[in-house]
């Protein structure tokens, strides 16, 4: 399995998550969790993604999804989840 | 499994705090480049350079974009060239040209910086130790990205006095030969006591003789992070304030451990060390001055620094030591003051001057660092400087070193711009009293007692 958080980071519209699940869908990659919470009135939503069957580029994907975020006016990170991991785990 | 909150707070760090990895750098050992011709030498530092560094700018950038963490600097540290030259340089001209070989392959795989422009002298100089030296203010004014350092003392050898009054010289000759860029070559030059062998950090980097044939060494970074957390509890007792700052070193170090063994294992060359120092930045909120004013002084520099720097470097090795398998370096917190925009408001307030930074350097890593100083200061005066410094490391069993800038044309008053993460610093007034006397005996000051355990 190969993780990775994707976080989305903005003022809440609508169609935030279908785009991205959209997107997640058509390049196989699937959803393994996902949660939300609004922090000083900003919505943020993290997905743990598994890319194992993701046959791209890294780079790429978190290139289109940072784009849909920009057509949707919000910012969406993707990255390894091991950053969080090594940071909150011993 | 990582939720919401923690993922918040590790973007908050990256996004808001300045958390970065400041620097992977590559140790490369240059000893089976050495030849009885000069080129050939040349040639060979080119090639081993390009063999083994030419993905490392590349691949820092891979693990910056997918782990989302910048990654500041990527640079290299070779064995000290005095050593790598010593059978074919003849002249200080000759190590110039190895000089000018590093800064075109240093421009070439696309490093900032490479260290290591180096002699350790810590006893004696070899005649090729001195014809480096000799050759340093050329070497830094002829190029961009090499960063010279001399070790001129250790704890185990004493002090090599001769060196140090040399380096005085050869400082303020930098000064001059740079002048037109504000003597900026000093700023790529230091003067160490007890340098580590595995130091990722410039200017002091280079890669020691008891090293492997190529190693990763990464520093980590945060002062911002730390100022945060402290933020958030002004009114904790010092219990509190100490697990506050270890937990928060912990978590630095960890980002720093990973992006080290994910370069390594891209790389191909083994992990090194981490070195814990908090290196500050002239970026607002950056800054190590800065968590000192959280802990409690209303400038860096009032009477309480000390002991405030002396505890938070503490509970950031003992956060860091835990967070990471092999820690090295230099590993404390640094002062530099041009590179720190809280120390430049402390100094322009008047609440910092040269003889309480460097009470500070006997608790810290690691000297005094990127100190402008008057453009008249005397060669002797420096190397009294270097000695005092040299003298700390000795006898406390740490590093300590001298990076100071006597900008030439400027004094007392003025402002000096280096640039970029070099930053700007008023210029500082130095004791003027004399101490040509001491300085100019010759030979060396005995190791201290304490140094004979066999």
């Amino acid at each position: 399995m190969n993780r990775t958080i994707i976080t989305v980071v903005g003022k809440d519209t609508v169609g935030i998550i279908a785009a991205v699940c959209t997107y997640l869908a058509e390049h196989n990659i699937n959803i393994l969790d996902i949660s939300q919470t609004i922090v000083q009135e900003f919505f943020n939503m993290m997905m743990i993604v598994d890319i194992s069957k993701y046959e791209g580029k890294f780079d790429e994907m978190a290139e289109q999804l940072r784009l849909i975020g920009d057509e949707k006016g919000v910012q969406v990170k993707c990255q390894r989840e091991d950053i969080f991991d090594k940071m909150h785990r011993i | 499994m990582i939720n919401i909150s923690e993922v918040i707070e590790t973007n908050k760090m990256i996004e808001h705090e300045n958390l970065d990895v400041r620097t992977i750098t590559m140790g490369i050992s240059l000893l089976d480049c050495s030849s009885d011709n000069v080129q050939v030498t040349c040639n060979n530092i080119y090639n081993k350079i390009t063999r083994l560094a030419s993905n490392l700018v590349q691949t820092g950038e891979d693990i910056a974009h997918e782990f989302g963490i910048p990654i500041v600097n990527k640079r290299i540290s070779v064995t000290p060239i005095s050593l790598v030259g010593a059978a074919s340089c003849r002249t200080p001209y000759d190590y110039v040209q190895i000089a000018q070989t590093l800064d075109v392959v240093a421009r070439e795989v696309g490093v900032n910086f490479i260290g290591g422009y180096s002699a350790v002298v810590s006893k004696g100089m070899t005649a090729s130790d001195e014809l480096l030296i000799r050759s340093i203010p050329d070497a830094l004014a002829q190029t961009e990205r090499i960063c010279a350092s001399v070790n001129v003392g250790s704890t185990k050898t004493g002090i090599n006095m001769d060196a140090v009054r040399l380096m005085g010289d050869i400082v303020k000759q930098t000064a001059v030969k740079t002048a037109d860029r504000d003597s900026l070559g000093c700023a790529k030059l230091v003067v160490l006591c007890n340098a580590p062998d595995d130091n990722p950090f410039m200017a002091g980097a280079f890669h020691g003789v008891s090293e492997a044939d190529a190693i990763i060494n990464v520093g980590v970074s945060g002062p911002g992070v730390v100022k945060y957390a402290l933020e958030q509890i002004p009114d904790a007792n010092f219990e509190v304030l100490c697990e506050t700052i270890k937990k928060t070193a912990f978590k630095i170090t960890r980002v720093g451990q990973l992006v080290a063994q994910e370069a390594s294992a891209r790389l191909g060359v083994p992990f090194g060390i981490i070195d814990l120092s908090l290196a500050p930045t002239p970026a607002i909120g950056d800054s190590v001055a800065d968590i000192l004013e959280c802990i409690g002084l209303e400038r860096a520099g009032a009477p309480g620094t000390t002991a405030a720097l002396a505890m938070l470097n503490d509970q950031v090795k003992k956060g860091g030591v835990m967070a990471s398998s092999y820690v090295g370096g230099l590993s404390g917190a640094f002062i530099p003051v041009s590179e720190d925009q809280g120390m430049i408001d402390a100094v322009n307030a008047g609440a910092l001057n040269i003889e309480k930074l460097e009470a500070m350097t006997c608790v810290c890593s690691v000297g005094l660092d990127m100190i402008a100083i008057p453009g008249t200061t005397s060669a002797t005066t420096i190397a009294g400087i270097i000695a005092d410094e040299s003298a700390i490391g000795m006898v406390n069993q740490k590093t300590t070193a001298v990076r100071i800038i006597p900008v030439i044309g400027k004094t007392v008053g003025d402002v000096v711009e280096f640039g970029g993460l070099l930053g700007y610093a008023p210029i500082m007034p130095v004791n003027g009293f004399d101490c040509s006397t001491f300085v100019n005996r010759g030979g060396r000051i005995p190791a201290p007692i304490h140094s004979f355990k066999n």
